[in-house]
């Protein structure tokens, strides 16, 4: 019988790595992942988990060591935060043009400077185009199953890609939730053992991540995005299983609030949870307006997100990093390409809220909701929350 | 619009891995060559150094124990004419 226990988002994480049989956790403790691989690294010393945990110097070796031990074969697990992710910069590329499906948590932190430990996506934003695949979670329920499920996408053959998993860091992974935890056996079915389809193996001698002379490396990014592009369908078809495993509604995009409403406010990540309480406030006061929830990062489910948006007149964007010198934020961004050209499009107007773990309580998505409605915000972007004498 | 590729993307393995061993062979490093290494034999001791320090591993030992390279595969790099304890190589510029 599955568990519903009061825990702390970072153990259910630790518990799901556990539950899914890593054998090479190769880290580096920051903060806000701390909690997740100190747990891992308690399962391991008790022998709980039977693997090999490398406590390594530092998060550029936590990466390379994950790209050794994924390419002889392992599954692999690791987490990271804001610099920590920052300084795995260049092996995140390695590891994705290798195609090794190494599974990480992205405990989104601020990068520095100023120095920061708070939560906002700037961490992940730097990283967009690294050809992973990445994944947004709400609440913990969330990120225990989604840390599962992207081992299920990362291993599938068609995919073989890293993959990471992004939560708010403390607004997230400090919480204490009640989660449900499915058994090892249902577990142990959705995701069986990773059976590599190229590995290290002095039987079979192969070179893995050879140098890429002028006349090969377009063809190899090619296969390489190509890949990520391909994941969509199956990012789709294992949420879908994992909708059918534990009894959820996962989606690439999801909804909520009314039906092709005016306004759609768009969130990604735990703000999502706040907006929604507003949103539910909004359309108690007779408002027309809803939400999309985004999931799916990358690749970036365009489809699924016009087709969410249907109907919308205006999209309020929220984004969670500066994308400084740029039209407006990441996610805004995104979606104004998604958009250009299209008949119908709506009218995108992006706010950047939350930044360097500045709180933005249910009433302030109230607010932005009636300024937009006014059209009283920057057609550009509005740092939300900012002190200003202008 | 020129390609200049080696194959099609489709046609390449798995993250673009090289699964058959010594392959290296097949790329003919010698094209790549301006200088060429000039051996005196009359100065040349026969100690095998320069074989030894090649980067191309091209440099073999001959029936009449001179030490030569596979021109197919010498690069021209100097490293021999470097390395060579009696001065006996030479890289001069080669005639192409
Ligand atoms: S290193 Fe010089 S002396 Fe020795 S074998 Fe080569 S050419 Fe001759
Ligand atoms: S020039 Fe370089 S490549 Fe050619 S034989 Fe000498 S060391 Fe080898």
């Amino acid at each position: 019988m599955p568990k519903r226990i009061g825990i702390e988002v970072s153990l259910a994480v630790a518990d799901a790595v556990k539950m899914a049989k890593a054998d090479v956790i190769s880290a580096y403790p920051i903060t806000p992942q701390t909690h997740i691989v100190e747990e891992l690294s308690t399962y391991v010393a008790n022998g709980e988990l039977d693997a090999e945990f490398v406590p390594v110097e530092s998060e550029h070796s936590a990466m390379s060591a994950a790209v050794g031990a994924s390419a002889a074969g392992a599954r692999v697990y690791t987490a990271t935060s804001a610099q920590g992710l920052a300084l795995m910069h260049e092996i995140l590329f390695i590891a994705s043009a290798m195609r090794l499906p190494i599974v990480m948590t992205v405990a989104n932190r601020s990068l520095s400077g100023p120095i920061s430990i708070w939560n906002d996506h700037s961490d992940i934003m730097t990283e967009r185009d690294i050809n992973w695949i990445q994944l947004f979670v709400e609440d913990g329920q969330e990120s225990l199953e989604l840390t599962l499920a992207a081992f299920k996408i990362a291993e599938d053959k068609r995919v073989l890609l890293p993959t990471c998993v992004n939560m708010d860091g403390f607004m997230l992974t400090h919480m204490i939730e009640p989660i449900v935890f499915p058994d090892q056996a249902v577990v142990d079915k959705f995701l069986p053992t990773y059976k590599p389809l190229l590995t290290l193996d002095p039987k079979k001698p192969a070179t893995l991540g050879p140098v890429g002379v002028p006349e090969v490396y377009l063809e190899a990014k090619k296969q390489c995005e190509q890949a990520l592009l391909d994941s969509l369908d199956v990012v789709k078809e294992v949420l879908a299983e994992v909708n059918k495993t534990f009894g959820r509604k996962y989606d690439l995009v999801e909804t909520n609030g009314r039906k092709k409403a005016e306004t759609l406010f768009v969130t990604m990540g735990s703000l999502g949870e706040t907006c929604w309480s507003a949103v539910d406030n909004l359309i108690a006061q007779g408002q027309d307006v809803g939400q999309a929830r985004i999931r799916l990062w990358r690749p970036f489910p365009v489809k699924e997100f016009i087709k969410a948006c249907k109907g919308a007149e205006r999209l309020i964007v929220i984004d969670r990093a500066i994308s400084p010198g740029s039209v407006c934020g990441p996610v805004a961004q995104e979606i104004k390409s998604v958009f250009y050209g299209l008949k119908d499009a709506p009218e995108i107007v992006n706010i950047i809220a939350g930044i360097g773990g500045r709180d933005v309580p249910v009433a302030d998505f109230e607010e932005m909701y009636r300024l937009a409605k006014k059209r009283k915000l920057a057609k550009t972007y509005t740092l939300w929350g900012l002190n200003s004498n202008a | 619009m020129t390609k200049n590729s080696i194959c099609a993307w489709q046609d390449l393995a798995l993250g673009a891995a090289i699964l058959e061993p010594g392959n290296a062979a097949n790329l003919k490093t010698g094209a790549w060559r301006t200088l060429i290494p000039v051996l005196d034999e009359d100065k040349c001791i026969k100690c095998g150094l320069c074989a030894v320090y090649c980067p191309e591993f091209c440099i073999t030992e001959r029936k009449d124990g001179f030490f030569r390279p596979d021109f197919d595969y010498c690069k021209g790099c100097g490293i021999c004419a470097n390395e060579c304890p009696k001065k006996a190589i030479a890289m001069v510029m080669e005639d192409k």
